[in-house]
């Protein structure tokens, strides 16, 4: 008999993916969606139930379906998102609490697997280098959705207590980022003129989409269940003036305090999120170690962050102010006069180039 | 700010080579051994820049997990420093071949000076004179982290927080990694007290060495300690500013920007035998006693060098 997956957050763009490509695997009979809202694209041979997490409902469909494994993407970032901060908490808390309780009544749930964030970290500058699944945080995040995954894993940690026969899975992930995907993130690297905070460059990672699919998926299909904490991120850092820099738009230097505040005046225009916790970040920045996953899942992302990043301006149209061709079109244009120049008179030229 | 520095960057790099026929070690990987530049050079030079700037100006570069951007340290930042070093300064180094050509290595200095410059001027004396032209790493306190600008800069220069794991994780990744375990009791110490070392915080620094087996490399800098010589401390103003100390000097800051010019005094930089760590069993870096024993050598080795050195210096300026 094959297995039985309910996926949460199912209407979302990842959710859908997800429902997706699990539907596609041989092993598995039925993917059950449950989103709130019902999903814009198709979920191919998944079935989609309208049902909120946040009613008991959640677990009649478990126990009607005899789920095996609940694979729970319904926490939400971004309040844009929910329509308000109050109703996003009380999707990812009073949700997961919910979702957890159902589980814990099933009799057929053997894998839990949730997604997670690494900004359970927080970010400071008390900060490692690199956080391992261990590192306990130096500057907990207290506000938004990292404080709800903060809030969300204690639950599940208390799940996985109370229920030890059931494998449970946490991915913290950094921040996804690909062609398709809408995260607060790519809306702000699709912002015309980039603020970013004077006198700090951030270290930001990614992970493709596609990775974050596929380590879903292999700790959802693997043989032996995996349980446990597990980083996802695509290797390598990138610093934020870095990538303003290969998006080929002007970064506006902004101190720290105006920036949270004049973010959260364009917040609410909806163009991009500028929350107390993404204004840490984009000033600390934050790094996490993938050594577990690979070592213990043999889990390799496909795409480095940096990769990554060039798929999300390729997928996402990011027109750059001057273009790269252009760029090296100029420099092939100056060197070739140079060579020219050169050949006449054998001068210094120094210093009259580079402005 | 990026453009100026990238002309000066440029500069420094022609003046590199036109001066230096013997340096050939170019950290780019560019080969420069032709003395005399003539007119091709040139060009290539300026079309190297040009390079350079393109690759700057649409981030076509590459930083590791701590930030550290190579190209803009050996290019820009250093290029900064070195007339510093070289003509103000006038540093010698000693002992080089202590510090290993590959491999992790901790190095252990004092630390004086108001301002970490002797932290600089270490770097560069292992980027410049080492023949292996080793990065330095140093590990820096948070509030180095936590002011904007310097944070920038230390992260693209490859410095990072000191704590365990970063330290760890630099020197078993081969890296020759700078502490100054004196932290802020030694750069932010009177005038008086000169050359005296302080305590040498809680010994982390050993217990890093022990655990990855790198060799620990005392040094001791002499010259640092004349460069702003702090004679007083605006202490009500420091904790307004939110920093350890506000120093006072003859010049600073009476004579406003002035005052921040360093005086020129004579340094020598001394790379001690190092001491190996590798011989000892697993589990040492959990014996208190041991690492403890460690430190208080590492710190009197270093002091007895300090003497040495001040003996050797001919005065302080010459």
């Amino acid at each position: 008999m094959g297995r039985t997956i309910l996926v949460t957050g199912a209407a979302r763009h990842l959710g859908v993916r997800m429902c997706r490509v699990l539907s596609h695997e041989v092993s598995v009979d039925r993917v059950i969606g449950v989103d709130v809202v019902p999903p814009r694209t198709d979920l191919g041979r998944a079935e989609f139930i309208r049902a909120d997490i946040r009613n008991p409902v959640i677990g009649k469909i478990i126990g009607a379906a005899a789920v095996d494994t609940v694979v729970h993407m319904g926490v939400i970032a971004t309040p844009l998102q929910a329509g308000g901060r109050a109703t996003m908490k009380d999707i990812n808390v009073i949700g997961t609490m919910q979702l957890l309780a159902a589980c814990q009544k099933s009799d057929s749930v053997q894998r839990l697997i949730v997604k997670s964030t690494a900004s359970v970290y927080g970010c400071g500058p008390r900060d490692p280098v690199m956080f391992t699944e261990e590192t306990a945080p130096q500057h907990p995040p207290t506000s938004g959705w990292a404080k709800d995954s903060v809030e969300v894993e204690g639950y599940v940690r208390g799940f996985a207590r109370r229920r030890s026969d059931v494998a449970v899975t946490i991915l913290r992930f950094a921040n996804i980022i690909g062609p398709d995907v809408d995260t607060a993130m790519t809306s702000y690297f699709s912002l015309p003129v980039i603020p970013t905070v004077f006198g700090h460059d951030a270290r930001l990672q990614f992970v493709h989409e596609d990775d974050h699919l596929e380590a879903t998926r292999l700790v959802s299909l693997s043989e032996k269940p995996v349980s446990g904490v597990f980083n996802v991120s695509g290797a390598g850092v990138i610093m934020l003036s870095q990538a303003v820099r290969r998006i080929g738009r002007p970064a506006l230097p902004v101190i720290a305090g105006l920036l949270g505040t004049a973010g959260r005046s364009m917040g609410s225009t909806g163009l991009a999120d500028f929350s107390a916790e993404q204004v840490r970040y984009l000033t600390y920045g934050r790094a996490i170690d993938t050594s577990r996953i690979e070592d213990e899942l043999g889990f390799w992302p496909r795409w480095t962050t940096a990769e990554a990043f060039a798929d999300f301006i390729r997928g996402h149209h990011v027109q750059p102010l001057v273009p790269t061709a252009s760029l090296l079109s100029v420099q092939q244009g100056i060197s070739a006069v140079l060579s020219k120049v050169g050949g006449l008179v054998p001068t210094r030229a120094g210093g009259s180039h580079g402005g | 700010m990026v453009g100026d520095a990238q002309v000066f960057a440029f500069d420094a790099d022609a003046r590199r080579r036109g001066e230096e026929p013997g340096h050939v070690h170019s950290v780019s990987g560019v080969s420069a051994s032709t003395p005399e530049p003539d007119a091709g050079n040139e060009v290539s030079a300026l079309d190297r820049a040009a390079d350079f700037i393109r690759r700057r100006l649409t981030g076509e570069y590459e930083v590791d997990e701590f930030g550290f951007d190579p190209q803009l340290l050996d290019t820009v930042l250093m290029a900064a420093m070195r007339p510093l070093y070289r003509s103000w300064f006038r540093v010698q180094v000693q002992g080089l071949d202590n510090v290993p050509d590959e491999g992790g290595a901790l190095v252990v200095a004092n630390h004086s000076g108001t301002i970490p410059v002797d932290a600089v001027m270490t770097q560069l004396a292992l980027l410049d004179e080492h023949p292996a032209q080793r990065h330095l790493r140093m590990l820096g306190a948070d509030l180095v982290f936590r002011l904007p600008v310097v944070s920038e800069i230390a992260r693209k220069a490859g410095h990072t927080l000191a704590c365990m794991p970063d330290a760890e994780r630099l020197l078993s990744a081969g890296e020759v990694v700078g502490v100054w375990p004196e932290g802020f009791k030694g750069i932010g110490k009177p005038f008086t007290e000169r050359y005296k070392l302080q305590r040498f915080g809680r010994g982390g620094f050993v217990a890093a060495a022990v655990r990855t087996g790198a060799p620990i490399i005392p040094t001791a800098i002499v010259g640092a300690e004349e460069i702003y010589p702090k004679i007083g401390n605006a202490n009500a103003l420091a904790r307004l500013l939110g920093i350890p100390y506000f120093p006072l000097t003859p010049t600073f800051p009476w004579l406003g920007p002035l005052g921040l010019v360093p005086l020129p005094s004579r340094w020598i930089i001394s790379f001690g035998e190092p001491i190996p760590t590798d011989h000892l069993p697993s589990g040492a870096a959990d014996d208190p006693m041991l690492i403890l024993e460690m430190t208080d050598r590492v710190r009197e080795t270093i002091q007895q060098s300090l003497y040495r050195l001040l003996v050797q210096r001919p005065s302080v300026f010459r």
